[in-house]
This record gives C-alpha cells, structure tokens and sequence, in this order.
C-alpha cells in the first residue's frame, strides 16, 4: 500500500527529468534528445497505466510533496479522474515523440534538444495540472506548461513567432482570470487545497465571491480550451507551429483545460449548485453547442489540411463542453470518453499530417490526388479510419462518446443539444469525405479506366519511415479496439469518477 | 443446421478482408465464392437460431433467424453470388471491396436481434454504397456521391435518435414491432427508414446517384439499400396505417417520373421506389398475408431488378450511351441481353409464368378491398409496364437504325449473360412452380396464383397499354424528332395532349429542379466558402475564407472572452 502512493509522484517526475537530461548531450549525439523523451514519456506512459489501474480498484491516492500535510504542504491526488487525463496526456505524448524521431531534425535542425526539453516541460506541466490537488500549484503548472507552448508554438515557420504572440496574449489573459477566481477563492475559504474548498464551499451557502471566483476560473480556462468564442488563438497557432509541436499540443493542451472544469464544477463546487444554483452549466453546454456547430462550418471553408484539422478541434472540444453542459453521469462518461477518443483521433489526424506534408511538401486539399492512396497506402488508411471515427460512425471510438452524448441530451430532454450532435456528424462528413474523395475516387472526371490502371500502376510507393508509421497506424488502429472496448472503458475507468453529487 | 451460429454478415467481412491481398483473378473468385458460402449457409440456418453477446447491460444479438430475415437473406446473398458473377471482368479493387462490404452489411441487417447491431451495419451499408457511387469517377458522380452520403449518414442520425429514446423509454433494444402509437422515438426510426426505402420528398437520392455509378455498382446499388428499409418496416412497423398510403404514393409518384425519364439507369432507379411502393403499402395492409406479400414481391423484385439493371448496364458497358434519345437498334449486336432483359421486364409486369406475376398478385389480393388503393396500385402497373416493359426495350434495342456514334458497339463478356441468365431461370422457375415460393414465406399461405379472375387481370392491363403505346408509340420518346407523316391527324391531337401532360409536368419538376440546384449553389453553398463574410462581420471579404484575411481579431478575442464572462456573471449573481 505505501509503496502506491508514490506512482502519484513517479507519473510526474519523468517529464522533469527528461527535460533537464535533454539539453545535457553533446550535440554530436544527434538522437540522444529524442531517446530521452520516447524513454521519459514511456516511463510516464507506464505509470500511468498502472496509476489508472490500482485507482479503478482501489480508489484514490493522496501524496504530499516532501512531506508537508495540506492545507500548508502541497498534494498530489491521483483519482480515477486524474489517473484517467494522465494516461490520456502520456500516451499521447510518447507516440507523437517517437513519430518525431526524422520530423523534428529536418524541420528544425540543431534544436532538437531545445524543442524535446520544451515539449517535456509542457508534458509536465500539463501533468502537474491533472495530478496537483492545491489551487495555487495549478497555477503554476498552468503557466509552466503554457510558456513551452508558446515556446513550441514559436519555434515554428516564418509566421509561427506571431501566432506564439497572440497565444501567448489570449493565454496570459486567461491564466490571470484563473489566478483571479483563485484570489477569491482562498479568501472566501481560507485554503488553496481543493480538498477544503469543496468541504467548506456547501457551507457557505450562496456566497457570491466564491460563484466568482468560479466563473472566472471556468473562462479563464476555457480560453486555455479554446471553448467557443474564445477559440481565436487555436487556429493560427496550430497551423503555424512546427508539425510535431501541434501534434502535441493539439490532442492533449486542450483536454487538460477541460479536465480543470470539470474538477472545478462537479468535484470541488456542489454539482446541483452549478446546474441549478447558478446557470454555469447550462452556459458552458451551450456555448459548446455553438462551437461544434462553427468550428465544423470553419472547417468546411478551409483549402489546408491543417488549418482544418485546427478548426475541427474547436468543434470537438465543444462535444466535451456540452458534455459537462449536460450535468448528468452519461454527460459525463461522454465528455471524459470524448477526452479519450478525441486525443486518440487528433494526434492520429496531425501525425497523418505530418507525413503527408514531410512526403509531397505540402497539405493543401485542393492539390490531394488519386496518387497519395497508393504512395502511402497505410498513412491514407489510417487516415480515412480516424475520419471515420471522427464523423462518429460505428463501431469506430468517435461513435460511442457521440453516443452517450445523444442519451445524455435526451434524458436531460434536451433537443437542441440532440440536434446539434446530429447536425454536427454531417458536416463532419462534409469536411473529411471531400478529402477521402480526391485520395481515393477522383479520376479527373472520365470513368476508371485501363489507361488510369496503367497511370496507378506507374506510381511508386513512399510510405512513411516505420518510426512515422507505426505511431500514426498505431493510434488509427486503436480506434478501433477503443471502439470495441468502450463498454470496458466505461464501467472500469469512467463509472467509478462520477462524483457523487451528479 | 445446429452448432454453426454465425452470422452470414461474418462471409462477406473475411471475404472483405482477404481482397486485398489476392490477385486480381482470386479476387473475382472471392466475389463468388464468399456469397455463395453465405447462401448455402443462410439456407442451412434453422429458425429461431440466436447468436448473442452482453454489451454494456444489454445484448447484442448479432444472428436471429426468423422467416422474413431467411427469406430476405436468401434473396440477398443470392444476388450478390450473380452480382459477383456479372462483375467477374471488373478487376477494381476497390469496387470489389466495396461491395462486399455493402452486402456484408445489407445481410447483418437483415439478421440483426437488436437495434445497436442493426444501426452499425446501418452506417456500414451507408458508407459503402456511397463508395460505390463515386466509383463511377466523373464529377458528377463525385458530388451526387457526397449528397448519397449526407443524405443516408442523416437517416442514420434520425434512426441513432429514435433509437435512443426507445431504448431509454423501453429499456428494450430488441428489434420489435412497435405499436402504432407515433411515439417521438418510433416515428424517429419510421422516418430514418422511410430515407432508405426512397420515400417520395426522402428519395431524391436514389434517381439522383443510381444512374452515376458504375456498370456493376448500381448491381449492387439496386438489391440493397431499399430492400433492407422494406425488411426494417416490415419488421418494425407491420399494419401501421400510414405506410399503406406511403406505399401507394410512392407507386405512383415514381412511376410518373419513369414514364418521363430519359436515362435507362434512371428510369430503372425511379422503378426501384414505385416497386418499394408496392410493398410498403403491403406492409401497411398488414396481417400475415400483408407481410407475406411484401416479402415474396421483395424477394422477387430484387431478382428481377437486378436482372434489368444487369441489362442496362450491358447496354452501357458496350455503347457507354444511356439516354433512349442516344440508342436504339441494338438489337443485333446483343441479342441475349435483350432476350433476358424481356424476361426480367414481363416479372416486374406482373405477366404470367413469371415471379412477379405471382407476388404481385398476392400484394394486390391483399390490397383488395380498398377500393382506391387498389386501382392507383393498377394504374401504377399500368405505368410500369409502359416505361419498362415497352418504351425502354423498344428504344433501346428497336425502334430505328443504330445511330451512328453506335457504330464500334462493344460486346458484353459472357460472365454477364451468364450471370443475367441464371436470374431469369430462377425468375421463370418462381413463376412456374409458385409452390416453391410459398414455401419460403415467414407465414402459412392459403393463395393460388394461377386463379383465372387474376390472371385476367395480369394479363388485359399490358395487352391495353401495349396497344396504346403503339399507337403513340413515336410521341413518348423525350426529344426525338418527329417527321411529318401521313399520321398527323392523330398525330397532332396527341402531341397536344402530350404536351399539355407531358410537358406541363416535365416544366414543373425541371423549375423545381432548377430552383433546388440554384437555391444550393447561390444561397447554401456560397457561405460556407466564408462564413465569417456570411454573418456579415468585417473580413477581407473574399468569396472564399483567408486566413490572413479573415483573422479574429486580438481585441476582438479578448472582447468575446469578457463578454461571456459579465453575461455568465449577471446570470449567475
């Protein structure tokens, strides 16, 4: 049992570690950065598997950082919540960084120990957030993972340094908001611990400065998730970052804000209270209705490949809002699994990116054609099975969150949440089937042809290198097995988090 | 058969499966073979055979074997051993695969014991039909192909929808007949079949992506996508009132269009709906003989559309020419298909000795009684016969001398006679030894087909429109030209009450039609290329969104973000 309670610290510590070790290479060793953060990450990855684990069966665990017991010291509380967005963050972290392997030398040679140090810095970051149990270290977790994103975010293209600026404009507003609704926090409760602030908050009854200081924790984040309309950094950064720098930072950066959400409105305040008390919920649900709805739209107008796959994950960070929107335990299982299934897909989708743009040079739609299909058959393979998934058609993963989404909305009788999941699958159909037509179908307007068989049959074969190939075909297949797995997933890992109240 | 409880859908998934790695020979072998296990093994499945496994706190039967799922799996794995017969000269991939899937997922269908199973081959049987369509390759096909796609993946929604709220109100996921109550959520699964089965005002992708596809996908296109949302109905919906009157709707709504039609393929897709009309309005009449005479018209339709549709694509495989206006005299050059294509028309004629004399006459024996139905049921067979038992065979492969753009015909291989063959014998053995038919039915029968007041009637209905047809025999084809004769004086009547019929119709939809496709390409389309010029915020204004051009401002960002917030907080306080 004791021995447990230190995996809390042993998900965190690698991350840190691998940073420092990163830069201390001589530089002829030119991989050496990368195998410290596949090792690191892998490291993590692993503890926090059996973190998830040992909680869905035994419950929580409670770590203090050097030994001081809260309120003063600072806790590590690894719950099926956290253990979940942990192995969520790691996982995805570690097969994004063994894709980098050939992609982060050519795209930004001599700075592969900068750009892992950095990256390991946001993974431990974002960790910290998941794990810590104490406001006030999330604070500082929240601002160390978004200096490297900023960092990573700059380290790109010609245009990446002013995309970096805006991110990192809108991002300090919202850690301020965050730090605000902090202030109010402590000084209605008296403790930064999350723990005494959700015993002492039913307490106080209708306390306004603690409703405040709530709601701007709720926004300030969601700025950092990119909840409809604060979505206005997401799309350029994305687009201009380097490829293995939003394959990161896209399926997990946002996934984490979420997570602070949801801790913030069902753990650490009364669930009734921030579903009939005050409106949160319900503001939250619908803003995140209108950003499924406009990020799809966005989506459709765009010619890039990663500009769209960007916009597309305003749309589904709006699934995991209206999930929390819902306010109910099948809202709840939707969100969390969307958390999942959409890390799964976007990173599948940006590694998919990734390879297509490493082998033509480009990502510009218009200019896709029958020929990708049969230069990189497996990159084009996995990319129509996380489309799929995507659009939410089973038995694919991306069906079963969309599905307990659409019972939550109904037996929260609500249609407008109902229609806009409905809506939402076909413009997702629109926006990905327009690329799978031109890689898979489109034969210039004549009907197929020997002469096409004879053109196809000229084309050579470029897959990807296998360490591009296996974690892009990797995260596409395990869609799959998440799909045929939800059920397990469900009722091991996301019944046991419901908090009580909901 | 005991012990063997798989369901057939698993033939189609390990044929699918083994495709890629094969030869392109192996591969046509896998079309054939694979379905033909399937067929064996469908006709060896004993009723009230289960195969189920626990999926959260339901079941998932993946195999339930009743009378109606037997006979509709029979008819359906038949077809896809012919189809993969006819497509043996067809080495794309791709196709292949497809239609493989699309069978595949037609046959789980089909054997689904709950509503979850049902919905995933649902999906699966969506996407890979609309693989099917944009084979075709041309642009058009493209874009119908996509329009197939939303159309079907919404009917998926609307079923995904009325699912939920019947499995949450009834805690039930098994596939049932609902009573007819108009629950949100059956009327919510009625309304996402209705989109398959090609309800008029649902259907307008059917006619409109058919014809697009390939020679061997609209094979496969034709046998599936309806006849399954006919087996969904009936199993789901028998007696309810209101399909009775969708069923004789779609009968004449569709054959109106077919009479009018230019393509062969499309009046073909048009008939695909007044057939489904038939039996939907069966389905409707409900009772044992109601369902019986569904099934059997479906089993036999999908028989002899298939067989038609074989037909038309022979004649497009060797003239890569569909329009009637196009063709004509290639009777010479293809005999066989037209000899077999006649076979398939006189069934869906209802003629005697042929299959669809007898199910046709089951369905109209169970309408009998409902006086108006009855007769715009008759008069829709009137219409049937008009346009495919005499226009479109006459055009095609008489009528004049081959134009000249015809000249280098093409012959069509033998695997596809061989396959149109096999499906007029069984055409022909059905109509002969009705017994056999019977047999099969989910329920007792206490019918004869060859009763002299029925076969009366099966038989004055085209002898009557056949001597019509003659007689305004050069009016009927769309845009031919016409030289003056010494006929004019019937002649000239008739082009006058045609026009006033025929034209005043055709204005009416083309003006439609063109109001749709205008509405869609200036109203709907056009704000998706920009929506931030759509909403009419300031951007760069360009038709087509810059992200340069069309940023979010910084301040207007951070302007939203507070926004939010005071309204949140106002709320809340």
């Amino acid at each position: 049992m004791e021995a447990w309670v230190h995996l809390a610290v042993a998900i965190l510590l690698p991350a840190f570690f691998g940073a420092l070790v990163a830069v201390i290479f001589p530089a002829r060793w030119r991989n050496a950065p990368w195998v410290t953060a596949v090792i690191t990450s892998g490291l993590a990855f692993a503890a926090s598997v059996a973190g998830l684990v040992y909680t869905a069966s035994r419950g929580e665990v409670r770590y203090y950082l050097g030994g001081w017991e809260p309120p003063m010291g600072i806790e590590l509380v690894m719950d099926p919540l956290s253990a979940f967005f942990c192995a969520v963050v790691t996982g995805m972290a570690f097969f994004v960084f063994i894709h980098g392997k050939t992609v982060v030398p050519r795209e930004t040679p001599g700075k592969e120990a900068a750009f892992y140090s950095t990256a390991l810095l946001l993974v431990g970051g974002l960790l910290g957030i998941v794990l810590t149990g104490d406001l006030f270290n999330l604070y500082v977790f929240l601002e160390i993972s978004s200096l490297a994103g900023y960092a990573l975010v700059a380290i790109g293209d010609r245009r990446a340094p002013f995309s970096a600026f805006r991110y990192l404009i809108l991002g300090t507003i919202g850690a301020s908001f965050y730090l605000l609704g902090v202030a109010f926090i402590a000084m209605e409760t008296g403790s930064f611990n999350m723990g005494d602030v959700a015993r002492v908050v039913p307490a106080l009854g209708d306390s306004a400065p603690a409703t405040v200081g709530l709601i701007l924790i709720v926004f300030g984040i969601g700025l950092k998730m990119a909840l409809f309309p604060m979505h206005g950094w997401l799309s350029d950064a994305y687009t201009y970052a380097t490829s293995t720098s939003t394959a990161i930072i896209a399926p997990i950066g946002t996934k984490v804000a979420a997570y602070v959400l949801l801790r913030g409105c069902f753990y650490m305040f009364d669930p009734d209270f921030v579903r009939e008390g005050i409106p949160l919920t319900t503001i939250i649900g619908y803003l995140g209705a209108v950003g499924i709805i406009w990020g799809s739209v966005l989506a459709i107008a765009q010619s890039d490949l990663k500009r769209m796959l960007a916009f597309s994950s305003v749309s589904q960070v709006g699934y995991i809002a209206l999930g929390v929107g819902l306010a109910s335990p099948l809202g709840m299982i939707g969100a969390v699994l969307h958390t999942l299934n959409h890390a799964v897909m976007k990173a599948c989708l940006f590694l998919v990116n990734t390879n297509i743009l490493s082998r033509f040079g480009h990502t510009d739609i218009r200019r896709f054609d029958r020929t990708f299909r049969i230069r990189m058959p497996w990159t084009m393979a996995a990319f129509t099975l996380a489309a799929i998934s995507m659009i939410g058609l089973p038995p694919t993963a991306g069906f079963f969150s969309k599905w307990y989404l659409v019972l939550g909305s109904w037996e929260n009788a609500n249609y407008v949440f109902l229609g806009v999941i409905l809506v939402s699958s076909l413009l997702n159909v629109v926006y990905f089937f327009r690329v799978l037509e031109k890689i898979y179908l489109r034969t210039d307007g004549e009907p197929y042809d020997e002469k096409n068989e004879r053109e196809d049959a000229a084309v050579e074969r470029e897959e990807s290198p296998a360490s591009m190939l296996f974690p892009t075909v990797f995260l596409a297949a395990s869609l799959l097995v998440l799909g045929l797995a939800n059920a397990f997933i469900v009722t091991y890992f996301i019944r046991p988090m419901i908090p009580s109240g909901l | 058969m005991t012990g063997f409880d798989v369901p057939p859908v698993a033939f189609f998934l390990l044929g699918a499966a083994l495709l890629p790695w094969l030869p392109a020979v192996g591969r046509a072998g896998v079309c054939v073979l694979f379905p033909l296990l399937a067929l064996v093994h469908v006709s060896l499945l004993t009723e009230g055979a289960e195969l189920a496994v626990p999926f959260l706190q339901y079941e998932l039967v993946l195999l339930k074997v009743d009378g109606m799922a037997r006979m509709f799996g029979i008819a359906f794995t038949l077809v896809a051993v012919v189809a993969g017969i006819y497509a043996w000269h067809m080495r794309e991939l791709k196709q292949q695969l497809a239609a493989m899937l699309y069978a595949g997922g037609a046959l789980g269908v089909v054997f689904a014991g709950d509503f979850f199973t049902l919905l995933v081959f649902w999906e699966l049987m969506a996407v890979a039909s609309a693989l099917l369509v944009w084979a075709g390759g041309t642009d058009r096909a493209g874009a119908a192909g996509l329009r197939y796609l939303l159309v079907h993946l919404l009917g998926g929604s609307l079923l995904l929808a009325g699912i939920v709220m019947e499995v949450y109100t009834s805690g039930d996921l098994s596939v049932r007949a609902f009573a007819e109550e108009f629950s949100p959520g059956s009327l919510l699964i009625l309304l996402g079949v209705l989109v398959n089965a090609g309800m008029p005002g649902l259907h307008a992708w059917l006619p409109d992506s058919y014809p697009k596809s390939t020679v061997t996908g609209s094979i496969f296109l034709n046998a599936f996508t309806t006849k399954t949302a006919v087996y969904v109905l009936a199993v789901c919906f028998p007696g309810w009132e209101v399909l009775f009157v969708c069923g004789l709707i779609m009968a004449l709504y569709a054959v109106s269009y077919a009479v009018l039609a230019n393509d062969i393929r499309l009046i073909l897709a048009y008939h695909i709906i007044s057939q489904v009309g038939y039996m939907v309005a069966a389905i409707g009449i409900g009772g044992e003989l109601g369902l019986n005479s569904a099934a059997a018209h479906a089993y036999n339709n999908i028989l002899y559309k298939t067989l038609m549709f074989m037909g038309a694509g022979a004649v497009l495989f060797a003239v890569s020419e569909t329009r009637l206006t196009h063709l004509g005299g290639l009777f010479r050059k293809m005999p066989w298909v037209v000899v077999l294509y006649l076979v398939g028309a006189a069934a869906i004629s209802g003629l005697p000795l042929f299959n669809g004399f007898v199910s046709k006459s089951m369905v109209m024996d169970a309408v009998y009684g409902r006086d108006l139905g009855y007769s715009l049921l008759a008069l829709a067979s009137v219409g049937t016969f008009l346009s495919v038992g005499i226009k479109l065979p006459y055009y095609t492969w008489f009528y004049r001398e081959t134009p000249r753009e015809l000249d280098a015909v093409g012959k069509p291989p033998v695997n596809m006679i061989v396959a149109m063959g096999i499906l007029a014998l069984i055409c022909v053995a059905y109509g002969l030894w009705p017994a056999w038919q019977y047999a099969q039915l989910p329920y007792g029968v206490d019918f004869t087909a060859y009763r002299t007041d029925l076969v009366v009637k099966a038989i004055h209905i085209p002898l009557g429109t056949f001597v019509v047809f003659w007689f305004f025999r050069h009016k009927i084809l769309g845009e031919a030209k016409i030289v003056l004769d010494t006929d004019w004086f019937y002649r000239k009547p008739a082009s006058n009450i045609g026009g006033l019929i025929l034209d005043g119709v055709n204005r009416f939809f083309g003006a439609c039609e063109s109001g749709l496709d205008r509405l869609i390409v200036q109203r709907i389309v056009p704000p998706f290329r920009n929506p931030i010029k759509a909403l009419g915020f300031k951007s760069g204004q360009g038709d087509h969104y810059d992200p340069d051009m069309d940023r979010t401002s910084l301040g207007s960002a951070v302007g939203l973000t507070l926004l939010v917030m005071v309204v949140a907080l106002v709320l809340s306080l």
